[in-house]
């Protein structure tokens, strides 16, 4: 239906023979979606300068193939570790990963923890949506603590994963985290990240009506957006709070900025140095 | 759009950094000065015996000629970031051993599916499982063929001397960015570790080849179509404005993801497999000592040629007609020159260090009024020209 996409102005940075999405009704993978479409558009960003990689998964799918950039749909939960390569091949485009929880934190959390120490310039928006969504809504490591899912029936009994708080102490440039209730904070964020030189992350809280909402008393998308808002503490207050009373609290804001030599910058000067010591440099 | 390591600038460095002549020097080192002469710029790596002087070689010498060496966190990511980096136009090494090799191969099929160039060195040691960690072994024959899931063509090819491991990593380089598809090495712990001649050519007397780009937009546009009908698609690199799409995913010719139509699925698998079948004398090599009249054929590959050839220099000494045929490349076998040798030979030997992997490659290709014989050595040692000629004369 052409005249709902001319009504989106995001939508020329769509790949339209891609369209619809594949996300079920009531999805925050939309909401990512728009809210990064938004940051590029604020940015004035040409995506001809973007590099989008993705792992598998639902929030793989966000950006690859419906955004209109070169991109990237890897193997499960290494779409950090290729763009690396294409980062290090790119150093000056805008190099970004989107993806889900599980892939990135999961299977994937040894690459999300490697790229934060080593800084290198890459902005991985990470979708937490606590679920398999796509393969079928088992447990992930960021399954809230008693929750149900096809595969803890009776209850979780792991603690999940603080994604964000653990980046951040890897060495992250810049870690933020907001949920898909907080779409012009998060469009913030975003923007901050593509422009934060070194490795940056947004964490996303998002919902999952179909695969995590309904086996935990929130069927509807609102009800799960209601539960948003009425349980994140900004991350100032939660600095006065006690681990009891941030049981449940999802931290919202900004958790770190700062500046530390990227890894790019880094390799493409040691390579200077190099090629000066051996007196190699074409005179 | 270049690919990076053909500029002018690269071939005064490489005059400069390594002159002509002749050094003594590793296997490993030697497949490292290959990549050098290839044009590899990129090498991400993860460290494991008996590779690492590769990854070594490769950490000194890159910076040198304006190239990356990038240290990963694993086998598994340095695997996924070279595909990243061959996107963005770079030729691209890695060099592993078993257990590492058996992590890339997710991403080794990854790289057969999305048509990535890029070369894998699996030096080859003692297994199953951490084994020998550091001796040398032809184990992985079989796991650079079928190691990762489904059906895909593979091209392997396997150096017999340090000063082949030079040449034979430049044709991988050749066959890789030719047939825009993932080369392995298979190199064994043995000659990486030996230090031995190897002559270091001039840059000019090295003949390299580089990717297909597109023409034009609208080749662009099909990043996994066939426009010259040889079913290898020009690839359009990332950062040059062309929105190409790139999925492990069954993809049509645009790149856009297709997992639900048979026929999409079918056209792009076979076409991947058509374009390995097709360009034969892309990869196609193998060696031949004594052929013309041997009634005792050797077979051998890789390290294990080299003791197969002193016996069969032996045992010409001592009038028996026996004959070698050395299979550089390993993948996909040279199926009918093998078939051709069978039919005159009488009595067939394949030396190898393993409990019988080739043998089985070898077996397809001749009758059963040959008689085939595998002598198989494990442990670590390599096989002796005695032990090899014993077999021989036992024949004979």
């Amino acid at each position: 239906m052409p005249e709902i996409y001319s009504r989106y102005p995001m939508v020329k940075y769509l790949r339209k023979e891609a369209l619809p999405t594949a996300l079920c009704p009531g999805c925050g993978g939309g909401t990512v979606l728009n809210a990064f479409a938004n940051a590029i558009d604020q940015l004035k960003l040409d995506p001809r300068d973007l590099v989008v990689v993705s792992g598998i998964g639902c929030s793989a799918w966000i950006a690859s193939p419906y955004f209109l950039a070169d991109t990237l749909h890897t193997t499960h939960g290494r779409a950090i570790a290729f763009a690396t390569g294409v980062k290090v091949g790119l150093p000056d485009k805008k190099v970004v990963v989107i993806s889900g929880d599980g892939d990135l934190a999961s299977i994937g959390g040894n690459h999300l923890l490697h790229a934060a120490r080593r800084n290198i310039d890459i902005t991985v928006i990470l979708v937490n949506n606590f679920i398999y969504g796509m393969t079928g809504g088992q447990v992930a490591p960021t399954t809230p603590f008693g929750a149900k899912t096809t595969t803890t029936p009776y209850r979780n009994i792991e603690h999940p994963l603080k994604i964000s708080e653990t980046i951040a102490a890897a060495g992250a440039s810049y870690v933020a985290r907001w949920t898909t209730a907080h779409v012009y904070q998060l469009i913030e964020s975003i923007k901050k990240a593509l422009t934060v030189k070194g490795f940056s992350l947004v964490e996303v809280i998002s919902q999952c009506p179909v695969q995590f909402g309904r086996r935990n008393k929130m069927k509807e998308p609102a009800e799960m957006l209601r539960w948003f808002l009425k349980n994140s503490v900004p991350v100032s207050k939660a600095r006065n709070m006690s681990e009891e009373e941030l049981e449940g609290k999802f931290i919202i804001g900004e958790l770190v900025n700062r500046k530390r030599p990227e890894f790019t910058e880094e390799l493409n000067k040691l390579i200077d140095e190099v090629q000066e010591h051996f007196g190699l440099k074409e005179v | 759009m270049i690919i990076r390591g053909d500029e002018p600038e690269q071939v005064r460095l490489l005059r400069k950094l390594y002159k002509p002549g002749n050094y003594f020097m590793q296997g490993n080192e030697a497949v490292a000065y290959g990549a050098l002469f290839a044009g590899c710029r990129f090498y991400a790596g993860y460290p494991i015996t008996p590779s690492s002087e590769i990854a070594e070689t490769m950490a000194r010498e890159l910076p040198k000629l304006h190239g990356y060496y990038l240290q990963m966190e694993d086998e598994i990511a340095s695997i996924a970031a070279m595909i990243g980096a061959s996107w963005t136009g770079f030729k691209v090494m890695t060099a592993t051993a078993g257990p590492g090799f058996s992590l890339m191969q997710e991403n080794l099929g990854y790289a057969v599916m999305t048509e990535t160039p890029l070369v894998l060195v699996d030096v080859q040691r003692s297994g199953p499982s951490t084994g020998q960690a550091t001796k040398g072994a032809q184990g992985d024959f079989f796991q650079a063929r079928w190691g990762t899931h489904g059906d895909h063509p593979i091209v392997a090819l396997s150096p017999t001397s340090g000063q082949d491991a030079f040449w034979e990593t430049i044709r991988a380089f050749n066959i890789a960015e030719r047939l825009r598809t993932p080369v392995v090495v298979l190199f064994d712990g043995i000659l990486a570790h030996t230090r031995e001649l190897v002559k270091i050519p001039d840059v000019d007397d090295v003949e390299i080849t580089y990717r297909k780009l597109p023409a034009n937009e609208e080749e662009a546009r099909l990043p996994f179509g066939d426009p010259h009908g040889d079913g290898v698609p020009p690839m359009p690199l990332f950062g040059h404005g062309y929105f190409t799409h790139v999925t492990g995913s069954t993809h049509k010719e645009n790149g856009l993801r297709d997992v639900y139509t048979p026929e999409v699925h079918d056209r792009l698998v076979r076409r991947i497999h058509r374009k390995i079948e097709k360009n034969r004398e892309v990869y196609e090599r193998y060696e031949e000592h004594f052929t013309d009249d041997a009634e005792i054929l050797v077979v051998s590959w890789g390290v294990t040629a080299r003791p197969a050839l002193g016996a069969v220099l032996r045992a010409r000494e001592e009038g028996i007609k026996a004959g070698l045929f050395v299979p550089k490349t390993v993948h996909p076998f040279p199926g009918e020159r093998m078939r051709e040798l069978g039919k005159r030979a009488r009595a067939i030997l394949v030396p190898e260090m393993n409990l019988g992997q080739m043998i089985l490659e070898v077996e397809r290709y001749v009758n059963d009024d040959v008689l085939l014989k595998g002598i198989n050595k494990i442990g670590g040692v390599p096989l002796t020209v005695e032990e090899i000629l014993r077999e021989i004369r036992g024949v004979a």
